[in-house]
């Protein structure tokens, strides 16, 4: 990564702090102390990270994926996207309770990254293992999105049968809002990550032939995507949601990032060539 | 110049003696009418509502009483229900409108109602051309404190009834109620009153079911919904999100076995149960059930009861923004108070220099422009300088209220500012003795 794409995403960084301080003030119940700034804080966060995106793919020459910095940055953008998305049908900034935490490590970590190191193997250069990880990385902001909308559905109904009257329920949304939202970013991003899935596969398969089945970067990605299919066929027979629905959805998250870790052990995604 | 103001409301006085005082909407201009008609009333504006009634008024003379109103609209005296009126003046009675608007001296304190109630009878009253600048300075002031205390204070924003709980709760459910359908089992006032809030609110289908289906018919037909025998009420039951149950059965009605098949048969789309019922009609196990919600009377009354408590925490600050602003009114009405005399000096002063100047001019014959241009500042310098320290004496004084009146006079009678050219006639005729207070 070039020089002023690091200072771009630093900023972005900082941007993305009010969002995570957003996030521990919610926590600590004084949630409408920064609620007037995060908005915009993090909105600009999302132009400096686009910025500093672009200028690091101009500087390189070409997309340089390789780079698990790059990555890291992609897909917490990515997952920024997807929140203002939903935030600009819903209108609300609680999601970020989940979402800002994950996207402030995430970019946080690339950003102190000094100098990345770029693998350039000839694998890369095709467009489409582009287009596999934008899939898939678009598949995981959905499933984040709709893990943290699971996670708050799980703290809002227990406010609710408690029956004293929270502070939690004043700033939480609707219990119904924050369904759709769990849902709909479901719905929204299976068919990212069934493509990301199919178009890795394609890629691997012309490449190294059938035996990358055995990758355990492959197997934890395959189950994730089970679990994710799991999650959509519960919901959609019989309207499963609330604890059983946010169990599933911690539990596809939590492969989600095995199958993030597994990146080290995995041949495939170093790019070693066999 | 002083505001009075005379009224009862529902804490110091019964139905019976409100009445006596309320004023139906139709008669209000001729009452206030009578009001501005009495000696020494400038203007008058008058509340009237079930809660309260309120005469205010600004007159001229302080010791002014409104009991010439009293006699000439209701035809009695004021003093037969001395104990029940309470009257206030000036800062007290700038006081009680602000806290009127604001609705902290409401039964249901930060209940929206009275502040559009006021609006209403100050519309009145300047239609009938009874508010002039002062009146409308308080008024209008009034009703920003009551924006004020809205907005920077939660003294309205929690429900303080077992129905607006019953919405709010069935809100943070549902997000809007738009669509959503509610099932009255068993007929009742307190459940009547919850579905018509709903209803108000946006729920759209309403079914009825009762031991007596005759029952059943005459309520749905009240609320233009469905009247369902009661041996169908179980297959019925879940097309319904909100259920509000008010029967007189012994048991309860609803167990958590059926509130399972209601979920399945759902797709565990969430339900709402209210009851009203004592004793109950929802076993409270079902509350334990994924997606069913129950809340029976004593949850919403403690819901009720620990709004009821934010309030009166939030009506403490909304009283302390009150008193701020009545701070700020006073003090603006004594600079305006101040305004007068300081002209009228300015004006005493330049006609005694230009009287001094045509006395002498003759003495001093031709002068050149320079001279003429000298002698000018000459006189001005000096009546500046004379005039520096009463000017700033009267607007320090105008800021500390006890003082400014004594201070006020003095200037006046010292340099004897009696008459006013911004004075209007009846105030000159109220003017007596050494007394030479005015309006700004």
């Amino acid at each position: 990564m070039g020089f002023m794409p690091l200072i771009w995403l630093r900023v972005a960084v900082v941007c993305y702090g009010v969002g995570l301080l957003y996030s521990l003030l919610l926590l600590s119940k004084k949630g409408d102390l920064l609620a007037k700034v995060v908005e915009p804080a993090v909105g600009l966060g999302l132009i400096f990270h686009f910025v500093s995106l672009v200028e690091s793919t101009v500087l390189i020459g070409h997309l340089s994926l390789a780079s698990i910095h790059y990555s890291e940055s992609l897909l917490a953008f990515l997952a920024m996207v997807v929140f203002f998305a939903f935030f600009v049908r819903y209108r609300t900034t609680t999601l970020g309770i989940v979402i800002f935490p994950i996207v402030f490590v995430l970019t946080f970590f690339s950003a102190i990254g000094q100098n990345p190191v770029i693998i350039t193997s000839p694998v890369l250069r095709t467009r489409w293992i582009f287009v596999h990880i934008v899939l898939i990385f678009t598949g995981y902001a959905g499933l984040f999105l709709s893990f943290g909308a699971s996670l708050l559905y799980l703290v809002q109904e227990r406010a609710l049968k408690s029956k004293r009257p929270t502070p939690l329920l004043t700033w939480l949304p609707p219990l119904q809002t924050i369904d759709d939202i769990c849902y709909n970013a479901l719905l929204f991003g299976f068919p990212f990550m069934t493509f990301g899935i199919v178009t890795g596969s394609v890629l691997l398969v012309e490449k190294y032939g059938p035996m990358f089945f055995v990758d355990p970067k492959i197997v934890l990605s395959l189950l994730m995507w089970a679990v994710y299919l799991l999650l959509l066929y519960t919901r959609w027979s019989s309207g499963w949601r609330g604890r059983r629905a946010a169990f599933l959805a911690t539990f596809a998250f939590v492969i989600a990032i095995c199958a993030w870790i597994a990146n080290n052990f995995s041949r495939v995604h170093r790019f070693i060539p066999s | 110049m002083t505001y009075v103001l005379i009224g009862v409301n529902h804490r110091t006085a019964p139905v019976e003696v409100r009445e006596q005082f309320a004023i139906p909407e139709a008669r209000l201009p001729e009452a206030i009418k009578a009001l501005t008609s009495c000696a020494g009333v400038e203007e008058g504006m008058i509340v009237s509502t079930c809660n309260r009634v309120e005469i205010l008024a600004r007159t001229t003379d302080e010791g002014a009483r409104l009991d010439e109103f009293f006699q000439e609209f209701y035809g009695f005296d004021a003093d037969r229900y001395r104990t029940h009126l309470y009257e206030h003046r000036d800062r007290d009675a700038v006081r009680h409108v602000f806290r009127v608007a604001s609705s902290l001296d409401s039964m249901i304190v930060g209940e929206p109602q009275i502040l559009g109630q006021v609006k209403e009878a100050y519309a009145t009253a300047r239609a009938v051309g009874a508010v002039n600048s002062q009146l409308d300075a308080l008024l209008t002031r009034a009703f920003a404190v009551a924006k004020r205390v809205r907005n920077e204070t939660a003294v309205a924003t929690s429900a303080v009834s077992v129905a607006s709980v019953a919405v709010d709760l069935a809100k943070k459910i549902f997000g809007n109620l738009q669509g959503k359908s509610i099932y009255l089992v068993g007929a009742g006032k307190m459940s009547e009153l919850a579905a018509r809030h709903l209803l108000a609110h946006g729920a759209e289908k309403i079914y009825v079911s009762n031991r007596t289906y005759d029952r059943a018919v005459a309520l749905a037909r009240k609320f233009n919904g469905d009247a369902i025998p009661f041996d169908q009420l179980y297959e019925t039951v879940s097309q319904a999100d909100i259920v509000i149950t008010s029967t007189g059965a012994p048991h309860a009605i609803f167990r958590k076995e059926h509130g399972e098949r209601f979920l399945s048969r759902r797709r565990n789309r969430p339900m709402f149960f209210i009851d009203i019922a004592v004793p109950r009609d929802v076993d409270p196990e079902m509350n334990k059930l994924d997606g069913i919600f129950v809340y029976d009377i004593d949850d919403l009354q403690q819901v009720v009861t620990s709004h009821v408590a934010d309030r009166r925490v939030e009506a403490d600050r909304a009283e302390a923004i009150v008193q701020l602003e009545v701070d700020k009114f006073q003090a603006r009405l004594q600079t305006l108070d101040v305004v007068p005399t300081i002209v009228s000096l300015q004006e005493h002063l330049e006609t005694v220099r230009q009287a001094e100047i045509d006395r002498v001019r003759g003495r001093l014959g031709a002068l050149s422009p320079e001279q003429e241009l000298a002698v000018e500042a000459l006189t001005r310098g000096i009546v500046n300088k004379i005039m520096h320290t009463p000017i700033t004496t009267l607007k320090s004084a105008a800021r500390e209220s006890p003082e400014a009146t004594t201070v006020i006079d003095l200037v006046r009678r010292l340099f004897g500012l009696r008459e006013l050219k911004v004075a209007v006639k009846e105030d000159e005729a109220a003017v007596g003795g050494g007394k030479t207070r005015t309006r700004g």
